[in-house]
């Protein structure tokens, strides 16, 4: 499926869109961290648990959980509340 | 440190900035400088450091505002970068303790000189963690991280620094790898003379503010420790409350910052050992009276130098600012080289970078319009 990369995060991907597999948001999550080592541990802490600037959409809705259920034909989009000076 | 076994070797200043890491050639001399950078540009970098056993591997502990932490790691001076495959995290809950996050790593230090590719690290939330190749992979060390009487003496993010409570000053003696001392923010100071087994609590003798219990870890806040190079025995500290010095096999620390002027104080970050003299020390005081505003005492900025292990102190502010020169230099960001005539560096708050090329009688300005720099290292790379 397609994934959508914010910005912070494309010198791991060098391009905005990438494509990944799995069938929840955890496993392209970790397929992400297959193809760009370190990129996960960015977005999800050692805990499991997403970080606070870190939101995630399928499609158009936001997910919570790493668990959320995917289809083929989903859209990814990680996305990074900007905030802080 | 230079080694003194090595090949040619070349100084450079690692800059350690809120905004990215720059890098500071010595052209030749100490008397022209190339600024290199910004790496990382929009990063909060709070430590970079050059491996002294190889000349050449280059870690920096790196996080943005919005993206976990994590290190990075050139073999090239930077031109090259390459991020750790594991950084430092805590692993899951134990002991019937909450699980934790790392959310920066705040100190690197390399290992001991015969365990080539050893490193430790230092986290807020406080942490210690070890790398065996060089910094690629890092792992939870020691028994300090799931210790209930250290998770108690850490605290919480509302008992540290305003960043969080941070684990720092890992000093691994050059005489035993086995014993490594380290200072927590808070959570006073501690030692292990096996390899991080156990644990001892190295508190005698400081003071804590007042009406707290001295006798407490928790109330103790080491601003920074140094191990002598030429007399590993003896260690400097200066704390949240006052500047002492340490000779081992003793336990108790002696406050030798009572000797410095009254109307400067003995509160600060900084301190930096000769690493040729252990008599030699200098710190860089700041303001810790009323809401503790941290910057230099009455807006003008001075180094003061001990040359009889704190017997007296003399102050040093040459070149620097006469007035309104509110400067906050924190506790890495003062360092020296190892030239004949030794030279001292340091970097503040407002992104200005000063050197000494004469052991602090006179200082200029280095570079100017940085962001606020958080550390400065002096290294030795190999060419």
């Amino acid at each position: 499926m397609r994934v959508l990369i914010p910005s912070a995060l494309q010198s791991y991907t060098q391009a905005a869109w990438v494509e990944a597999e799995g069938t929840t948001v955890g496993e392209v999550l970790a397929d992400l961290d297959r193809q760009y080592p370190g990129i996960r541990f960015r977005m999800v802490d050692e805990q499991g648990a997403v970080r606070p600037h870190i939101r995630l959409f399928v499609n158009s809705a936001q997910v919570f959980r790493l668990d959320a259920p995917l289809a083929a034909t989903d859209r990814l989009h990680i996305v990074q509340a900007l905030s802080g000076g | 440190m230079a080694n003194p076994n090595a090949g040619p070797q070349r100084l450079v200043l690692l800059v350690a900035t809120r905004k990215g890491l720059w890098l500071l050639h010595d052209e030749g001399g100490r008397t022209a400088w190339r600024l290199d950078g910004p790496h990382f540009l929009g990063h909060i970098v709070h430590h970079a450091v050059l491996d002294p056993r190889d000349g050449h591997t280059l870690l920096v502990a790196a996080r943005t505002g919005h993206l976990g932490p994590t290190i990075l790691r050139s073999t090239d001076l930077g031109a090259h970068w390459q991020e750790a495959a594991r950084p430092p995290a805590f692993g899951p809950a134990v002991n019937g303790l909450p699980a934790r996050t790392v959310d920066h790593t705040f100190w690197l230090a390399p290992g001991h000189a015969s365990q080539p590719g050893v490193w430790y690290a230092g986290t807020s939330p406080q942490g210690l963690f070890r790398s065996e190749d060089g910094g690629q992979t890092w792992a939870p060390w020691s028994s300090l991280n799931d210790d209930p009487d250290f998770r108690t003496w850490m605290g919480t993010v509302q008992d540290g620094t305003p960043d969080g409570p941070k684990l720092h000053s890992i000093l691994v003696d050059p005489d035993d790898p086995q014993h490594i001392v380290l200072g927590m923010s808070g959570g006073g100071v501690h030692e292990t003379r096996d390899g991080g087994h156990t644990f001892q609590t190295l508190i005698d003798g400081l003071d804590v503010v007042e009406g707290f219990e001295p006798g407490e870890p928790t109330f103790h806040d080491p601003h920074c420790l140094r191990q002598c190079p030429s007399r590993p025995t003896r260690l400097y500290q200066q704390n949240h409350c006052g500047i002492y010095r340490l000779d081992r096999p003793a336990t108790r620390w002696e406050r030798i910052g009572r000797a410095m002027p009254p109307e400067v104080g003995d509160v600060g970050f900084p301190l930096v050992v000769h690493p040729r003299d252990a008599d030699v020390a200098w710190v860089f005081p700041m303001d810790g009276t009323d809401v503790w505003p941290r910057t230099s005492p009455g807006g003008r900025p001075a180094a003061y130098v001990t040359r009889d292990g704190g017997l007296s102190w003399s102050r040093q502010a040459a070149g620097f600012p006469a007035e309104q020169a509110w400067w906050t230099v924190k506790r890495q960001a003062m360092t020296a080289d190892r030239e004949a005539t030794l030279g001292l560096y340091l970097g503040h708050s407002g992104g200005e970078l000063w050197g000494s090329v004469d052991e602090g009688d006179h200082w200029q300005c280095l570079a100017r319009h940085l962001p606020a720099i958080q550390a400065v290292e002096a290294v030795y790379a190999a060419v």
